[in-house]
């Protein structure tokens, strides 16, 4: 079941898939990775796929691969993705995102009036309060951020 | 415990802490009253960083240090210091915290208390920032109704009038719950307290609009300033002001040892001759802010 779901979008030589993204989150982990329309390479994406969970969206990204401040960014939105490295059609590498305690330097505080987004030398800090739904408290103003906000201010 | 220790946020203080800070403020009165002389703080310099006016916190802070024998350092006016020249906070921070061994800071935007504790190695006293917290004010707020009944968990506290903008009911309903107090909001429609603010307190408090459902059934009724700025109409805001004004026929209604609080300064929603009853406490209150600050000061240079 699971296999031909997935064969809904062609296999990928290399690149990347991000699975088991929350349903109906796909476009923005793109908007969150930055990739729109010129990205040159091929980008699929399947949305509310029926899966053991109930619904899920999976993004595959040809000839592109992730750092390690990219998977945070989609952590902070998608908490239950996992994302698989695709060499030569086979998935070499595969692991979940982890939304840690602490997010340091990936989202700008929305509240404007936060010191952190006067002319000072700090990098914007916040405290994961909750998992699921997403919400994180800027350390400085005790701003609190859920998942729509997050996304508007991605660093 | 407390030496070197910034006060940032009164979230940060437990109840424990709370109490060790009521009795040194105690043990302050007589000399922050000018009855008994103290050197404690002799040759400790306290920066105040105002980059906000503000009279009674600064005012009672210059005397707190004054009063424990040390001196005070600081502007009041960033127009005419470096700051004016585009400085960061950042930096002038770290230029006082090298003239001075503890800082106290208001400034305009939210958070800033938390950065200059951040740039400071010595301890840093949140004075005020933006719509943020103003734990000192709390600490006073709360030393005032713990001198009057002896205890803070289960009374009835009324938070009346702006609860929306009014950033020291805010901490202050915080705190209030947490040390197990009743709390009942009264205010117009237009200024309730954020559903933010009421989320983080213990329990769910009564909210209602008028004073009258409430003025017998409380031990303390906190009143704030309702600013004429928040409301499109002016004749809207005359209506809505003059319902929350405390008089003297008001008070009648209310239990006999019940007091009256205000953060100053008060335009007209406390009439003046409430003054002269036996429930006016809000001058008490404005003075204490001299013992409680006075014990921050002693705690975090570690002299008491």
């Amino acid at each position: 079941m699971m296999e031909e779901q997935t064969l809904k979008v062609q296999k990928i030589k290399n690149g990347i898939v991000i699975d088991h993204i929350p349903c109906g989150m796909a476009l923005k982990v793109l908007k969150i990775l930055n990739i729109n329309g010129d990205i040159g390479s091929t980008v699929s994406l399947v949305m509310h796929v029926k899966s053991r969970m109930g619904c899920k969206d999976v993004v595959k990204i040809e000839d592109r691969f992730l750092e390690e401040r990219e998977i945070d960014k989609i952590a902070l939105i998608a908490p239950t993705a996992t994302v698989n490295v695709i060499e030569n059609y086979k998935v070499v590498s595969k692991h979940k995102v982890e939304l840690p305690d602490e997010i340091v330097g990936i989202v700008r505080c929305m509240n404007p009036r936060c010191i952190t987004n006067q002319r000072e030398p700090v990098v914007p800090e916040f405290k994961v309060v909750s998992k699921n739904p997403v919400i994180i408290k800027c350390k400085y103003c005790e701003r609190e951020m859920g998942v729509e906000d997050i996304i508007e201010n991605i660093l | 415990m407390f030496k070197g220790r910034d006060i940032v946020s009164i979230k940060e203080l437990s109840k424990e802490e709370m109490e060790i800070i009521f009795e040194v403020a105690r043990e302050m009165l007589p000399i922050a009253k000018g009855e008994r002389k103290s050197d404690l703080l002799d040759g400790k310099i306290l920066a105040t960083l105002f980059f906000e006016p503000s009279t009674r916190t600064r005012l009672s802070f210059e005397s707190a240090m004054h009063r424990l024998g040390g001196s005070v350092i600081g502007f009041s006016n960033p127009s005419a210091t470096s700051i004016s020249k585009g400085e960061t906070l950042a930096d002038t921070v770290r230029v006082m915290d090298s003239y001075s061994d503890v800082i106290v800071i208001r400034h305009p935007y939210e958070g800033s208390a938390r950065l200059a504790a951040e740039f400071a190695k010595n301890p840093v006293i949140n004075a005020g920032d933006g719509a943020g917290q103003h734990p000192t004010q709390t600490l006073l707020d709360l030393f005032t109704i713990h001198q009057e009944f002896g205890e803070i968990e289960g009374l009835n506290v009324a938070l009346i009038g702006d609860l929306k903008y009014g950033r020291t009911v805010h901490s202050l309903a915080y705190a209030l719950s947490h040390l197990g107090a009743n709390i009942y909001l009264v205010s117009p429609e237009l200024l309730r307290m954020p559903s933010h603010i009421i989320r983080e307190l213990r329990e769910k408090p009564m909210e209602t609009d008028k004073i009258e459902e409430v003025i017998g059934d409380v031990d303390v009724l906190y009143v704030t300033r309702i600013q004429k700025e928040r409301f499109p109409d002016p004749t809207e805001y005359k209506k809505v002001a003059g319902s929350y004004r405390i008089t003297p026929e008001l008070l009648k209604k209310a239990k006999d040892r019940a007091i009256v609080m205000h953060p100053l300064p008060r335009v007209d929603e406390i009439e003046p001759d409430v003054d002269y009853t036996e429930h006016a406490r809000y001058f008490q209150q404005a003075f204490n802010g001299v013992p409680v600050r006075m014990a921050l000061l002693a705690l975090v240079l570690g002299v008491v």
